[in-house]
């Protein structure tokens, strides 16, 4: 199999990102445990998932294949998100937790692209920011409403973000080629330095909230276990793609 | 502060083409397939209109990414402007489409749809949502339900006065 051209590694692993986060906050669609809630994370969902298609777009115009052909018709090991986004939503804390710590890398990651030389990438990425503005004060007052509610919504909310924390250092690991991206400008920054701005600004949000760090300075980011960016996914990916994908498996390549 | 609406870039401009005039006034009847009392014009969606020998070029901008009236909106305005010869539309991102970009016209369609219209200024204040005022009383004794509502692009407000829900515009 040819190496991937690693414009493409990079539109994937971000489209990925937000497709399958997307998909999992969707989840949610009827079961939130408030009908504002209900309807927050539908229509944010509803942007991850249009943030995606505009990825997949650009990277279809790199690729030859079709955007749906990206989105829907590759193998478990071809899709390039971070084993965060793919796990399981847990429980309210958890998903909330999840979204203020992928929006907040997010939103480092984004930045970065503004400044892509690739200018499609740059383009879309500044569209991106100005929507990501309301998920991110969402994530925001929830991990407020969380911190300072109850007994049992705060140490649900330190549970979860202890579990997720080491999740993180996937975020953080660059696709491969990222050396070629550097170079050439379509990529400004290496990912592993995005982890700085990422931290400084979650930790002044939980040291504002009182809620313990959990344990593991940016340093341990430095060499994280390959996850996800380099196609390692999890059982529950397996399955989340199985059932995102029956419908246009059932006859791929249809016109809707 | 700017003035609401956003100059459109015509090429070439309508007093020397028929062409252009005419997709103008077609333009104008393209309403968004969720407000009917407002055009793509009006809420400025267009960013050029362009004549070659054989058509017309059309840019038009998205309002939020994701949103699902952007294929809707395209088709139809090849369809309705194929009189006009053969129709390109390209969805454009060299700029991010923003609500200063809704004309006054726009604006006011918008709260006579029961809508409330965008409120201006700098995003980063207005994603917290400021008062807006009541499309139905005008009241400015408003709150804000939620900044998320039943598509990309609305808010769900209520107003304290006449005791209405109303949606709002986001800003973006």
């Amino acid at each position: 199999m040819k190496p991937m051209d690693p414009r493409v590694s990079l539109l994937l692993s971000i489209a990925d990102d937000e497709f399958i986060l997307g998909y999992r906050d969707s989840e949610w669609t009827g079961i939130a445990p408030m009908l504002e809630e209900d309807v927050a994370l539908s229509s944010m969902s509803q942007d991850e998932v249009g943030h995606a298609r505009a990825l997949y777009e650009l990277a279809a115009e790199l690729d030859g294949r079709s955007p749906d052909a990206l989105a829907y018709g590759r193998e478990p090991r071809e899709y390039l998100h971070c084993q965060l986004v793919e796990r399981p939503r847990g429980d309210w804390a958890y998903t909330m937790a999840r979204q203020f710590l992928y929006d907040a890398a997010d939103s480092a990651r984004t930045q970065a692209a503004t400044r892509s030389a690739h200018a499609p990438l740059a383009q879309v990425a500044a569209k991106i920011l100005r929507e990501e503005k309301y998920h991110r004060m969402h994530g925001e007052t929830w991990m407020r409403k969380l911190a300072h509610g109850t007994q049992e919504s705060r140490s649900r909310l330190e549970a979860a973000l202890t579990e997720l924390w080491p999740d993180l250092t996937g975020f953080f690991e660059p696709v491969a080629g990222e050396e070629a991206l550097l170079r050439d400008g379509t990529w400004p920054v290496p990912m592993r330095e995005l982890v700085v701005p990422w931290w400084a600004g979650v930790t002044a949000v939980l040291e504002e909230h009182g809620l313990p760090i959990p344990a593991g300075a940016p340093g341990c980011f430095q060499d994280p276990v390959p996850g996800g960016r380099s196609g390692r996914h999890s059982p529950a990916f397996s399955e989340l793609l199985e059932e995102m994908t029956s419908v246009y498996r059932s006859d791929p390549g249809a016109t809707w | 502060m700017v003035a609401p609406g956003a100059p459109i870039r015509l090429s070439p401009a309508p007093a020397d083409s028929p062409r252009i005039t005419r997709a103008l006034e077609l333009l104008q009847e393209v309403k968004d397939p969720e407000i009917p009392t407002i055009s793509v014009l009006e809420l400025g969606l267009i960013r050029s209109v362009s004549e070659f020998p054989d058509g017309l070029e059309v840019e038009m901008m998205p309002t939020f990414l994701g949103c699902p009236a952007l294929d809707a909106l395209r088709t139809q305005i090849r369809e309705d402007l194929g009189i006009l010869g053969r129709i390109l539309v390209r969805v454009v991102t060299e700029e991010p489409w923003t609500t200063s970009r809704i004309s006054e016209e726009g604006r006011r369609k918008l709260a006579q749809a029961g809508l409330a219209p965008p409120p201006v200024g700098e995003l980063e204040l207005n994603v917290l949502q400021p008062r807006v005022s009541c499309p139905y009383c005008h009241s400015e004794d408003t709150r804000m339900e939620n900044p998320f509502g039943p598509t990309l692009c609305r808010a769900i407000h209520y107003c304290n006065a006449c005791r209405q829900p109303f949606e709002g515009f986001k800003a973006i």
